[in-house]
């Protein structure tokens, strides 16, 4: 609780965004945002629109397990299952692009849906091993159904929307950064309503929950769905975004991607679905501009992988033994020293 | 028309892969039941005791009596070291954070090994007989079929030690209660790093085994996935579970492979992992949870 923000309605208590400092920074960071396209080139937009899309499905992830408490290794799958179904919507039948990536969402909600069943009777890391189950079935219905295009994938051409053809990264921006910030506002939103609190109560104790009469498979199959919804619809963005799709594309590293973003954003933060996307996205990007500038002629570009392997796994567990809450919560510390700045800190 | 002698020997081989399985799954349950760490760097564990026999035994051309046990104990201090440093300041943490400190664990492993010794495969040198075995008019490949009499032998002895040994009966006082473990004068911390220590030197032989089957690479990790589902199958805290589970999946396996073709090897063992936790949610032999409020 920060002091010098007295709250006199239950509305104001509710309310996503609670002071003057922060609408303001809102407005510079929507201004941003807006402005991005107009002045980055072509790698940072291409950049911008990748994080973009690692944010709608860190965010998608963090309903399942930062708020509802099922740990799922299977976010990549239910990408998957999103990019094929958009995909194969493009090519076969050219339908609209926002149609598509609805489709997209509902079927890996669907997908999620299934892999949920389990989660009344199967529990904790029981359960996280089933979605590990469902990663490598899903691959493998990718690899050897015939409407998926078997190993060799399937490659489409340029979305369209209002009549504009989205091939570059400029273009995708203005579909995928918006897409994006309403899915965020959703997941926001979600948590004022009574699911998104019956998800809370799930997390903190499940048997509780159910006494207080919280239905609890319906609950667990609807986080499960919506988690799927929000990967699915982050799985078509990334389908329009590369415009090839393999069943390698959604390896159980990707889904291990996405739950260490959430750990070292903050589960159970909105903000750290977007601090922990941004900087597990970044961090190789980071690494691999730093090898670009050590001279060439050393043969140091071998080890830029392994290097990226051990600074990811190095930032998990540094992340969970000395900062738990993850960037999130730094973040709230930093808010917090400001807060009555300079009078107070 | 079945060929009963070719299912013989799938079956044959499948089991012996199974008891590898049976070994590095032992590995995992020792962990998990002193310290209730999912580890999911199981099949790291395994590929670093590999490489440290490779550096051993083809690097430093160190006879093999001194490599294997070298390489053990070597993949024992990783173990302890690994406990001491990142398992012990998550005690009292939630099992998500644990578990995936272990992913993260991996990872490092993995880009540990190939930073020293390179992504490519290697060959282990071969230290198992070569002469064909036949069970009946079964052929088994040798080293399968050592590999899994070892296994069996480690696995044996590793039950004998848990039995009678001082340090395994505290360990197995701290898995049933960890409070009561206290009580009773038990140091359980150091019971903690036992357990690691152990479990990572159970890995490594696994992992010698393994690698002298199929080579070692970087990539040797993949082998923890199927000793995952063993332990899930069997039931995380079931020793028995371990062993049983672990011949299951194997079986499932080489029948997979032999019958339906490689690609459906994986497939196969998580369509049964996730229909037998469907009907056991616990696993075949896991001890289930009694909730209170």
């Amino acid at each position: 609780m920060r002091i010098g923000t007295l709250k006199e309605s239950y509305v104001a208590d509710a309310a996503l965004f609670d002071s003057r400092t922060q609408r303001a920074w809102l407005v510079v960071a929507a201004a941003c945002l807006v402005l991005l396209p107009f002045v980055a080139n072509d790698y940072w937009l291409y950049m911008a629109c990748l994080v973009a899309i690692n944010i709608a499905s860190s965010a998608g992830l963090n309903i399942l397990t930062g708020y509802t408490g099922l740990v799922s290794l299977g976010q990549a799958a239910f990408m998957g299952l999103g990019a094929y179904t958009v995909a194969i919507l493009q090519i076969r039948w050219g339908t609209p692009l926002l149609l598509n990536l609805l489709a997209g969402g509902v079927v890996a909600m669907l997908g999620g849906v299934v892999v949920g069943v389990p989660s009344l009777r199967v529990k904790g890391l029981y359960l996280a091993i089933v979605t590990i189950a469902a990663t490598f079935i899903a691959h493998f219905l990718f690899a050897n159904l015939e409407f998926t295009g078997g190993t060799s994938g399937l490659s489409m051409s340029p979305g369209r929307l209002f009549g504009v053809e989205l091939d570059t990264s400029f273009r995708l921006y203005w579909l995928i950064v918006p897409l994006t910030m309403l899915m965020l506002l959703g997941a926001a939103n979600l948590f004022r309503t009574r699911i998104g609190r019956a998800f809370i109560a799930i997390r903190d104790r499940d048997i509780s929950a159910e006494v207080l009469g919280i239905p609890l498979l319906r609950y667990k199959l609807l986080s499960f769905g919506l988690s799927s919804f929000y990967a699915g619809v982050a799985g078509g963005l990334w389908a329009y975004f590369f415009r090839v799709i393999t069943p390698e594309s959604f390896p159980l590293s990707m889904s291990i991607f996405f739950l260490a973003a959430i750990i070292v954003g903050g589960m159970g933060s909105t903000l750290g679905s977007i601090l922990g996307a941004v900087f597990m996205t970044m961090v190789p990007e980071v690494l691999k501009l730093v090898f670009d500038l050590l001279p060439a002629s050393t043969n140091l570009a071998v080890l830029l992988s392994p290097v990226r392997l051990i600074i990811f796994g190095a930032l998990i567990v540094g992340f969970l033994i000395f900062e738990p809450l993850g960037l999130a919560e730094m973040w709230r510390r930093i808010r917090r020293f400001f807060h009555l700045w300079p009078f107070r800190n | 028309m079945m060929d009963w002698g070719y299912l013989f020997e799938v079956c044959l081989t499948g089991l012996a892969g199974g008891g590898l399985y049976a070994l590095a799954a032992l590995a995992f349950v020792l962990v998990y039941k002193a310290t209730r760490v999912v580890n999911l760097a199981i099949g790291e564990l395994l590929m670093a005791g590999g490489y440290l026999f490779f550096t051993f035994a083809a690097m430093w051309a160190l006879p093999l009596w001194l490599a294997i046990p070298a390489a053990v104990l070597a993949s024992g201090m990783l173990g302890g070291l690994i406990e001491r440093l990142v398992i012990r300041p998550l005690l009292g943490e939630p099992p998500i954070s644990a578990f995936m400190v272990t992913v993260g664990l991996g990872s490092i492993l993995v880009g540990l090994v190939e930073i020293i010794w390179g992504a490519d495969q290697r060959r282990l040198p071969d230290f198992m007989p070569t002469k064909p075995v036949m069970v009946g008019d079964a052929f088994l490949a040798p080293k399968v079929f050592w590999g899994a009499v070892i296994a069996a032998v480690f696995i044996a002895a590793v039950l004998l030690v848990f039995r009678y040994w001082r340090g395994g009966v505290a360990l197995r006082a701290t898995a049933s209660d960890q409070a009561a473990a206290y009580v009773v004068g038990i140091n359980v911390p150091r019971v903690f790093s036992l357990s690691w220590v152990v479990s990572a030197m159970l890995a490594a032989v696994s992992g010698i085994i393994v690698g002298s089957i199929g080579g070692i690479s970087s990539s040797m990790g993949v082998f923890g996935l199927s000793v995952l589902v063993v332990v899930i199958v069997g039931g995380l805290d079931s020793v028995l579970g371990a062993l049983v589970a672990g011949l299951i999946v194997g079986l499932v396996e080489g029948l997979a492979a032999a019958y339906l073709g490689g690609e459906f090897k994986l497939l196969a063992t998580f369509v049964v992992l996730v229909g037998i936790l469907m009907v056991r949610p616990y696993g075949l032999f896991g001890t289930r949870d009694i909730e209170r409020l």
